[in-house]
C-alpha cells in the first residue's frame, strides 16, 4: 500500500501534497481501530543543502523520500525575505514544516512532519555543520561536493530514523576517519577502508566523549581564554550597554584517561556558565573547580558571562564626525580611533566596518594608517587599521559622494569595530592551576588569553 | 564495475552511485547489481550498499527481499556494531512483507547484551510502527521492557519511541519515573530533550499545581542539609505555613533538571526552561531566565526561537526578565526578525521605572535604516504609551515630531499609531488633528491617509473649520484614491453631513454619487448604505433618526496588544508555539489535576514485594501515627526491632543500629526525599535478602533471615547517613565523594554518645567472629560498610536506581538478560597486611555490582584502614604491572585517612577473563607497597537470567569440547535444592535459572570481558552423588570453575 511509482518519484511532477496524503490515509484507516489519528513521522525527515544561488546540491532522506519540490516553499520565503539573514528559520507548508539554518553560505533545510522542539532541529543542524567543518576544514559547497560519500556516511551515523545517534566528533572520527591526503594514498594502495569496524569505546562507557587508547608522545594541554566585549556606545561616547562574554577553548592532547581539574584565581567573576558535558557539575557547584576527563583534541570547555555588576573597561575610543550636507551630493567623513584603558597591552587587528546609507554612491578617503575598501553594492566601508600606537592615532578622513537628488540620510551609520588584545583577559579572569590525576606523565600545560571585540558598535 | 572482483573497483562504483543519490538523481535501475554486494566483506562497501538499500528498497520490494537473509545473519554477528547496523538497515527498509521478521529482530535486540544494540532496537520500534501500526500492542510490550533498561544510552531512544507509539500510556512511566529523573543528567543531550518534554507532560497529569497558593508557597522539603550543594536558596525564605506541599517526586524532577540549564545544547536549555515554566512554583521559574539570556549569544536561528519564547514568558511574568533588559537592546547588525522580536520583549518589559531609558533607546531605533524595523518601533512606542499612562503624553509628542520625518513609512506608521492613541485619549486633539490634516497633502500611504480621514471625521466637531475643507480636497481626488481611503472619505462625508449639513450637504452628495459608480462593489455597497441612512427621503425607515447616534457613537479604544498574547496556550519551546498554530502531532499540555493521583504508583515494585514479605512472615506491626513519607522506613524499623527482640546477639546490634539510624535521621533533618531514597535502597536490599532467605528456607532459614536482616539493616543505616553522597553525586562516577561524605556524615552525628556507642559496637563486632557461626562472620565482613562510609554503589548508581535494578531481576523475563547479583558478596581478601603496610592495611572484596566502570570491568571494593596513630595522606594507585590486555580503573586518590579510620573505595579491573593476578602499587604520600588482586574465577562472571528453554537451547549449542563435567560426592546436608543454589551462587556470580525438575539445578552467567555464556548444571543423582556440567566457549575458565565448584558441594 505504500508502494510508490518507482522512478516517478523523481520526476518533477509530484509535489509533496500528492505524495503524502496517500500515506496519511492509509495510516488513518489502520489506526481507526484504536481511535487515534497520529501520524508517526517524528523528527527530521529529510535534509536538503542549498547554496546561495538556490541549487539543491545534496539531499538525504532518513525516511521515505520527500520530493525536492518541497523546497519551493523555502525559495518563496527566501525571495520574500530579500536578505538571507531574514529568512525565517521555521516555515510552515501545507504538509511539512521546514526548519533551516544558514551557515557559511549554505542553507541547511530540514523537513519535519510533526511537532518537534524547533531548537532541537536547529541545534542538530548546527552540529552537522560543525562536523563538516571539523572533517573538511571548511563547510563550503565545494568541500561537501568533493566528499559527498563521507558526508553521506556521516549523516547516516548522526541520525537514525530522524533521531540523533552519534554527534560527538570524537566518536564519529572513530567510526569514519576524516579524509587526509595521506590516508587516501594509503587506501588506494592497500585497499583498506576509512570506515571503522568496531564500536567506538566511548559510545558505551559513561564518558562517551572520549575514546580509549589515546597515545601521544608529547602530552600537551592548552587552554585559550577568549573574551569578547559586547558593547553599544552612543554618540556622545557613553556606554549604553557593555558585557563580557568568554569561552575557554581547549586543545588537549593527553594519553590515556587523564582526569583534569582546572581552578581559577577569581571564579566568582563567572556569572553564568555553560559546560561541555564532561565537566562535573557538582564539583563546580561546591568548589568552583572545573573537574573533567577531557575529550581528545579541540573542544569548547566552557562558555561564560561575566557578572554584570563589574564595570567593563572599554579598551578603545572613537572620535567620529560624519555629516551630510543638505541639498548637496556630498558629505564629510572623519574618524579617529584611539586606545584607552588597555592595561599596557597593545590593541591589534583593529578593523572598522560601517554600513553606509543607501544613498551613498562612493567614498573618497585617505587613511593615515592601514587601508580601506568601500563596496558600492553592499554599501559597506571596511577600514583595516591594524595596530594602534598611542603616539600616532589612526585617522580616516575624506568625502562621501551621495546620489544626487536623494534625500539626506537622517541618521549617522553605526560603526562596528573589531580588535584583539593578546595576553589579556579583560575581565581579569585568571587560571590558577591545572592538576592532572589518573596518569603518570607530566603534561605540558599552556594558557593563552585573548580579548576580542564581539558585537561592538558605536 | 559492480561485477568486478576487486573491492576497490566496487567501492569506486558504490561511491559514484551514492554521489548520484545525493544529487537526487535516480539510480534505481542499478538495484540488482547493488544488492548482490550486500554480503561484501569490505565494511565500507557494505555501508554504502546499506545507504543505497534504505533509499530504494521501498521501490523495489521484491529485489530487496534478497538482502534480508544477509541481515538476519548479521543480527547474530558477534560484533555489536554489525548487529546494530543490520538492525538499523533491516528496520529502515520499508517493505511491509518483512514486518514479522522485523518484530522478531526487535524483540531479540531489545534483550541484547550491548546497550548500543538495545538503543537501535528502540529506534527500530518507531520505524516498525510507522510501517505497520497494527503491531502497536507488541511494540508497547517491547517499550515497556526497554523503559526498565538502566543504560543511559537506551533511555533517550526508548522515550522517543514511547512518545511516538503510545504517548497516552502514561502508566508505563510510573515505575520508571524516578529512574528517569535520576539518569537524566547522564543521558546524551538529544535524549535529554525528549525525556524532559515527556516528563513535563507526565508531571502535569500527576502532580497538583504549585501555583495556586503562589504567594505563600511553602517548600515542605527542607533541603538544606542534603542538597545545599544544589545551591537552592529557597528554603531560606521558607516559612512555617503549610498550605501547599510539593510531591517529593515533583521536587525530584525539578532538582534533577536544574543542572541541565548549564548545558551547551540550546535545545536542552530550552527544554528545561519550559519545564520550569510549566511545572515549577512561580518563585522558582526565575532561575531559567539567566540561561535563556545566555542563549542569545548563539546563532540567529537559536536567537529567533529563544526570543519568541521569552516574548511569551515576558507577557505573563515581567519580573523574570527585567534584570536582563539591556540584553535585549537591538544591534544594527541583527537581522530584522531578531530586531522585531527584541523590540517586542522590550515593550513587554516596559514599566514606570524603565520607560524613560527605553524611550530613549526607541528614539535611536526609529532612525534606523531598516524601515520595517522603524515602523515596528513606532508601534511599540504606541503600546508603551497605552500601557503606561505616565508617558502617554511624552510618547504622543514624540510621535507627532515623527510626523515631520522624511521617510514616508515612518510617518504613515506614526499616523496610524497616533490615531489609536487619540482614541484612547480623547482629551486634547485639536492641534494634532490640525497638524495631521495639513500632512494629508503629502502622505501617500493609504493606511495613513485613511487614518487621518477617520480621525477628522470622528472629531469633526472639534475642528469645524478644517473638516469641510478636507472633504473638499479629498472629493476632488476621490477617483484616484485607494479603496481604503475612499471608504474613509465616504465615512467622513456622512459624519460631516450629520453634524454640519449646511456646509457639506452638496459635497457629500457629490462623493456619494462618485461612490455609486465605483469599480469596487465594497464601495458601492457602502455608498448605498450611507445614502439610505442619512439622506432623508420618503422611504427612509426608523433607522435614519438614529443615524447620528450610529455614526457618532463613542467608539471603544482599540487595545494595543502584543502579538504574542495568544501564544501562551501552546507549550513553550514547541513547533506549534513558534508557528502559533497547531502542528500535527502536538500534544496538549493538560491542566493540573485538582487532586494528585496516588503517588504510590511510582514506587518501584520491589517495595511492594518487600511489604508482602513482611506480611507473610507475620511480624507484628506496631501502628504508629506516621507521616506519609516516613511510613515505609518506620515499618522497617519496626520490623528489625521485632527481629531484635527474638534474637539475642544480632538483635541487640540491630537495635543499636536502629537508634543510630534514628539519630542520624534527626540530625540530618527530616528530608523526606532523602528518606525516600534510603527507603528504596533498603527496599532493594530487602529484596536481596528475600531471595537469599527464600533459598535457605529449611535448616538455615532462621539464621539466614537474621543475616539478611543484618545486611539490609547495615546497608540501610549507612545509606541514610550518606544519602548526601549518593543522591547529590547522582551517578557521576566521582568516587572522591566517598571521603567527603564520610566527613559530612560524621559531623552530622547528633552527639558523641551515639558515635561512641557505635564504636563500642564495632569493636564488639570485631571480636565476635571466632565465637559466632559462619553467618555472623559474614556480618563482620560487612564491617567496613557499617562505618559511615558511602555504599560503593552510591558513587555510580543512586539508590532508587538500585531499586530499579533489583526490580529488573525480579521481573524474571523469559529471555537472556543481565541481572544484578543474586548473592551479595561476602568474603574479603587481604590485599595488604598492616605489618607489611607499615600500619596501612587493605582488604578487598568483589562487590558484584554490574556496570560500574564500563562493560569489561570487574568491580572490586577496597577497604583501606589506617591502624597507625598518624594521618596517612594521599593514598593512590601507583605503578601497575599488568599482564597484556588487562586494565585497571583506579579509584580516586584518598586525600587523607585519619588514624583508626577506614575508607572503602571502588575500582574496576578488567581481568580479560583470566585468573591472572593484577599487580599494582598502593602508594601513600611517603611509601609504596606492592599488592596484587587475584580473582576467583567465580567473580569473572555476570549473572544472567533466562528461561529453562533458552538454557537448553544454548546448552545444545555448547556441547563437545565446550562441555566439561565431573561427578562429585555431595555431602548429605547439601542435598536440598535451596542449599545447593545458595552455595553455588555464593561461590560464583551466577544467575539462577528456574528449573522444572527438583533434582536438576541450572545456573547461567556470562563472562565479564568477552560476554560468552557460562552455563552450569548440577544434577543430583542417587546415593549422594551429583553430576556437575559446565558448558561454555571459554573452556579454560569452565574447567577452573568446575574445579572450584566441586569442593563447594562436597564439603559440608
Amino acid at each position: 500500500m505504500l508502494m510508490r511509482c518507482g522512478p516517478g518519484c523523481h520526476c518533477p511532477s509530484p509535489s509533496p501534497s500528492n505524495l503524502i496524503p496517500k500515506r496519511v490515509t492509509s495510516k488513518e484507516s489502520c489506526q481507526a481501530t484504536d481511535g487515534k489519528h497520529r501520524q508517526s513521522q517524528k523528527m527530521i525527515h529529510s535534509l536538503f543543502l542549498i547554496n546561495c544561488s538556490g541549487d539543491i546540491f545534496l539531499e538525504k532522506h532518513w525516511k521515505s523520500v520527500v520530493s525536492q519540490s518541497v523546497c519551493d516553499y523555502f525559495f518563496e520565503a527566501q525571495e520574500k525575505a530579500i536578505d538571507v539573514e531574514n529568512v525565517p528559520p521555521v516555515i510552515s507548508t501545507p504538509h511539512h514544516y521546514l526548519i533551516s539554518i544558514y551557515r557559511d553560505k549554505i542553507f541547511f533545510v530540514s523537513v519535519i512532519q510533526t511537532e518537534v522542539p524547533p531548537l532541537f532541529v536547529i541545534e542538530f543542524l548546527h552540529r552537522v555543520a560543525d562536523t563538516f567543518q571539523d572533517y573538511f576544514g571548511e563547510c563550503s559547497e565545494t568541500a561537501i561536493k568533493d566528499n559527498v560519500v563521507i558526508v553521506y556516511e556521516l549523516l547516516e551515523e548522526m541520525l537514525d530514523n530522524g533521531f540523533p545517534l552519534a554527534t560527538e566528533s570524537n566518536i564519529l572520527k572513530e567510526l569514519i576517519k576524516p579524509p587526509t591526503i595521506l590516508r587516501s594514498v594509503v587506501n588506494s594502495i592497500t585497499g583498506s577502508s576509512n570506515v571503522g569496524d568496531t564500536l567506538p569505546t566511548g559510545q558505551l562507557s559513561n564518558i562517551p566523549w572520549r575514546r580509549a587508547g589515546v597515545k601521544y608522545t608529547n602530552n600537551e594541554a592548552y587552554f585559550d581564554v577568549i573574551e569578547e566585549i559586547d558593547a553599544i556606545i552612543d554618540k556622545s561616547g557613553s556606554t549604553v550597554f557593555a558585557e563580557i562574554q568568554g569561552v575557554i577553548d581547549s586543545c588537549i592532547k593527553l594519553s590515556g584517561m587523564p582526569d583534569l581539574s582546572l581552578s581559577f584565581m577569581n571564579p566568582r567573576l563567572l556569572d553564568d556558565v555553560s559546560f561541555h558535558p564532561c565537566i562535573r557539575f557538582k564539583r563546580w557547584e561546591s568548589e568552583r573547580v572545573l573537574s573533567f576527563i577531557p575529550p581528545d583534541g579541540n573542544f569548547r570547555l566552557i562558555s561564560y558571562r561575566v557578572s554584570s555588576q563589574n564595570l567593563v573597561a572599554i579598551p578603545v575610543y572613537v572620535k567620529h564626525m560624519i555629516s551630510f550636507k543638505e541639498n548637496s551630493s556630498s558629505g564629510r567623513f572623519d574618524v579617529t580611533i584611539g586606545p584607552k584603558q588597555n592595561m599596557g597591552k597593545t590593541v591589534e587587528g583593529v578593523v572598522m566596518t560601517v554600513h553606509m546609507p543607501k544613498a551613498v554612491l562612493n567614498m573618497n578617503l585617505t587613511a593615515t594608517q592601514g587601508s580601506y575598501t568601500f563596496d558600492p553594492v553592499t554599501k559597506v566601508l571596511t577600514w583595516d587599521v591594524g595596530k594602534i600606537t598611542p603616539q600616532k592615532l589612526p585617522n580616516l578622513k575624506g568625502i562621501v559622494n551621495l546620489q544626487s537628488g536623494a534625500p539626506k540620510p537622517e541618521e549617522n551609520p553605526s560603526l562596528n569595530i573589531q580588535f584583539k588584545i593578546q595576553q589579556l583577559a579583560i575581565s581579569g579572569l585568571k587560571v590558577n592551576r591545572l592538576d592532572m590525576y589518573g596518569e603518570k606523565y607530566k603534561p605540558f600545560k599552556g594558557v593563552k588569553y585573548i580579548t576580542k571585540a564581539g558585537k561592538f558598535q558605536m | 564495475m559492480l561485477e568486478s572482483s576487486k573491492d576497490s573497483a566496487k567501492l569506486d562504483a558504490m561511491k559514484r552511485i551514492v554521489g548520484m543519490i545525493a544529487k537526487g538523481k535516480n539510480a534505481s535501475e542499478l538495484f540488482p547489481a547493488v544488492v548482490k554486494n550486500v554480503a561484501s566483506k569490505n565494511i565500507e562497501i557494505k555501508k554504502l550498499v546499506y545507504v543505497y538499500l534504505m533509499r530504494y528498497a521501498e521501490e523495489q520490494q521484491d529485489l530487496a527481499l534478497l538482502s534480508i537473509s544477509t541481515f538476519q545473519r548479521a543480527l547474530k554477528d558477534p560484533n555489536q556494531l554489525i548487529r546494530a547496523s543490520a538492525l538499523r538497515v533491516l528496520s529502515s527498509i520499508r517493505v511491509p512483507i518483512i514486518v514479522p521478521i522485523m518484530m522478531l529482530a526487535i524483540k531479540e535486540a531489545s534483550s541484547d547484551l550491548s546497550p548500543y544494540v538495545r538503543k537501535n532496537a528502540a529506534h527500530a520500534i518507531q520505524k516498525l510502527y510507522s510501517l505497520d501500526p497494527e503491531q502497536k500492542e507488541m511494540l508497547i510490550e517491547v517499550i515497556e521492557k526497554l523503559l526498565k533498561d538502566r543504560s543511559t544510552l537506551v533511555a533517550g531512544s526508548v522515550v522517543m519511541a514511547f512518545e511516538e507509539v503510545c504517548p497516552d500510556r502514561i502508566d508505563l512511566i510510573h515505575k520508571n519515573y524516578r529512574k528517569l529523573c535520576n539518569l537524566l543528567v547522564d543521558v546524551e543531550e538529544w535524549g535529554q530533550v525528549v525525556i524532559i518534554h515527556m516528563l513535563t507532560r507526565y508531571a502535569r497529569t500527576q502532580f497538583v499545581s504549585p501555583w495556586k497558593t503562589d504567594d505563600d508557597v511553602v517548600e515542605e522539603y527542607n533541603e538544606n542539609n542534603f542538597y545545599e550543594s544544589d545551591g537552592e536558596q529557597k528554603e531560606k525564605d521558607r516559612n512555617v505555613k503549610k498550605t501547599y506541599t510539593m510531591d517529593p517526586d515533583h521536587r525530584l524532577l525539578l532538582r534533577n533538571t536544574k543542572p541541565l540549564l548549564q548545558s551547551r545544547n540550546a535545545a536542552v536549555v530550552m527544554a528545561v526552561a519550559q519545564l520550569y515554566w510549566h511545572l515549577a512554583p512561580k518563585s522558582e521559574a526565575g532561575i531559567v531566565s539567566k540561561s535563556l539570556v545566555r542563549l542569545l549569544r548563539s546563532n540567529r536561528e537559536v536567537q529567533y526561537i529563544v526570543l519568541q519564547n521569552i516574548a511569551t514568558m515576558s507577557i505573563q511574568r515581567k519580573g523574570m526578565f527585567e534584570p536582563y533588559l539591556k540584553s535585549f537592546y537591538v544591534r544594527s547588525t541583527d537581522p530584522t526578525m531578531i530586531k522585531t522580536l527584541k523590540l517586542e520583549i522590550l515593550t513587554n518589559l516596559a514599566n514606570e521605572a524603565n520607560i524613560s531609558t527605553l524611550l530613549r533607546e526607541f528614539q535611536t531605533y526609529v532612525k534606523s535604516q531598516d524601515k520595517q524595523f522603524a515602523a515596528a518601533t513606532i508601534q511599540a512606542i504606541g503600546r508603551c504609551a497605552t500601557n503606561i499612562t505616565e508617558v502617554t503624553d511624552t510618547c504622543l509628542n514624540g510621535l507627532v515630531c515623527l510626523l515631520s520625518n522624511r521617510d514616508e513609512t515612518v510617518v504613515a506608521e506614526s499616523v496610524v499609531v497616533i490615531k489609536k492613541l487619540l482614541q484612547t485619549q480623547p482629551a486634547h486633539h485639536g492641534e494634532i488633528i490640525k497638524h495631521m490634516a495639513k500632512l494629508l497633502d503629502n502622505i501617500t500611504v493609504p493606511v495613513a491617509r485613511a487614518s487621518i480621514l477617520w480621525l477628522i471625521g470622528e472629531y469633526c466637531e472639534r475642528v469645524p473649520k478644517i473638516a469641510p475643507d478636507v472633504l473638499r480636497k479629498t472629493a476632488k481626488s476621490f477617483t484616484n484614491e485607494d479603496d481604503l481611503v475612499k471608504l474613509q472619505i465616504l465615512n467622513l462625508g456622512a459624519k460631516l453631513y450629520l453634524t454640519n449639513s449646511k456646509q457639506t450637504k452638496l459635497l457629500t452628495q457629490y462623493v456619494l454619487n462618485l461612490g455609486k459608480y465605483d469599480q469596487s462593489y465594497d464601495i458601492r455597497d457602502r455608498t448605498r448604505f450611507i445614502r439610505q441612512l442619512i439622506v432623508p427621503n420618503e422611504k427612509s425607515g426608523a433607522l435614519s433618526k438614529y443615524a447620528k447616534k450610529i455614526f457618532l457613537a463613542q467608539k471603544p479604544a482599540p487595545l494595543l496588544e502584543s502579538p504574542f498574547k495568544d501564544r501562551d496556550h501552546f507549550q513553550l519551546g514547541t513547533l506549534s508555539h513558534t508557528l502559533n498554530s497547531r502542528a500535527t502531532g502536538y500534544l496538549e499540555l493538560s491542566d493540573w489535576p485538582d487532586v494528585a493521583p496516588d503517588p504510590a504508583v511510582r514506587n518501584v515494585e520491589v517495595a511492594e514485594s518487600a511489604k508482602e514479605w513482611t506480611a507473610i512472615l507475620g511480624k507484628t506491626k506496631k501502628e504508629k501515627p506516621t507521616e506519609k513519607f516516613y511510613s515505609e522506613s518506620e515499618e522497617e524499623e519496626d520490623e528489625s526491632a521485632s527481629t531484635g527482640a527474638t534474637e539475642s546477639e544480632s538483635g541487640s546490634e540491630s537495635e543499636k543500629e536502629d537508634k543510630e539510624e534514628g539519630s542520624s535521621d534527626e540530625s540530618s533533618g527530616s528530608s523526606s526525599s532523602s528518606e525516600e531514597s534510603s527507603d528504596s535502597e533498603s527496599d532493594s536490599k530487602e529484596s536481596t535478602a528475600k531471595k537469599t532467605s527464600g533459598a535457605v528456607k529449611e535448616s538455615n532459614a532462621e539464621e539466614s533471615k537474621k543475616k539478611a536482616k543484618g545486611i539490609s539493616k547495615n546497608r540501610n543505616t549507612s545509606s541514610s547517613s550518606d544519602t548526601e553522597s549518593s543522591s547529590s553525586e547522582g551517578s557521576s562516577s566521582d568516587s572522591k565523594s566517598v571521603s567527603d561524605s564520610r566527613s559530612d556524615s560524621d559531623s552530622g552525628k547528633s552527639g558523641s554518645a551515639t558515635s561512641s556507642k557505635k564504636e563500642e559496637k564495632t569493636a564488639q563486632d570485631r571480636k565476635t567472629p571466632s565465637k559466632q557461626d559462619v553467618f555472623l562472620l559474614d556480618l563482620d565482613d560487612f564491617y567496613p560498610v557499617t562505618t559511615p562510609v558511602a555504599v560503593p554503589t552510591a558513587a555510580v548508581l543512586s539508590p532508587s536506581l538500585t531499586a530499579d535494578l533489583e526490580g529488573l531481576s525480579l521481573s524474571g523475563s523469559s529471555v537472556i538478560d543481565v541481572t544484578t547479583q543474586v548473592f551479595v558478596p561476602t568474603k574479603t581478601h587481604e590485599m595488604l597486611h598492616r605489618m607489611t603496610g607499615k600500619g596501612l592495611s587493605a582488604h578487598y572484596h568483589f562487590s558484584r555490582q554490574p556496570d560500574m566502570f564500563g562493560d569489561h570491568m570487574v568491580p572490586v571494593q577496597v577497604t583501606v584502614t589506617n591502624t597507625t596513630d598518624q594521618k596517612i595522606e594521599n593514598i593512590h594507585i601507583g605503578e601497575k604491572k599488568l599482564p597484556l590486555g588487562m586494565r585497571i580503573h583506579e579509584f580516586n586518590p584518598i586525600e587523607c585517612l585519619e588514624p583508626g579510620g577506614s575508607v572503602t573505595v571502588s575500582m574496576g579491573i578488567d581481568f580479560c577473563d583470566s585468573t591472572q593476578t593484577a599487580s599494582f602499587q598502593l602508594c601513600t604520600k611517603d611509601d609504596h607497597f606492592n599488592v596484587n588482586i587475584q580473582p576467583p574465577v567465580g567473580e569473572l562472571l555476570l549473572p544472567v537470567t533466562m528461561s529453562e528453554k533458552d538454557f537448553k537451547k544454548e546448552q545444545g549449542m555448547l556441547t563437545g569440547m565446550n562441555e566439561t563435567s565431573a561427578t562429585i560426592a555431595v555431602a548429605p546436608q547439601n542435598s536440598t535444592s535451596l542449599v545447593i543454589i545458595e552455595k553455588v551462587v555464593k561461590a560464583a556470580n551466577l544467575g539462577v535459572v528456574p528449573s522444572g525438575q527438583d533434582n536438576i539445578h541450572r545456573f547461567a552467567a556470562k563472562t565479564v570481558h568477552s560476554g560468552s555464556l557460562m552455563l552450569v548444571t548440577v544434577e543430583l543423582k542417587e546415593s549422594s552423588t551429583a553430576q556437575l556440567i559446565i558448558n561454555t566457549e571459554k573452556t579454560v575458565i569452565g574447567s577452573v570453575l568446575l574445579r572450584e565448584l566441586k569442593p563447594v558441594l562436597s564439603q559440608g
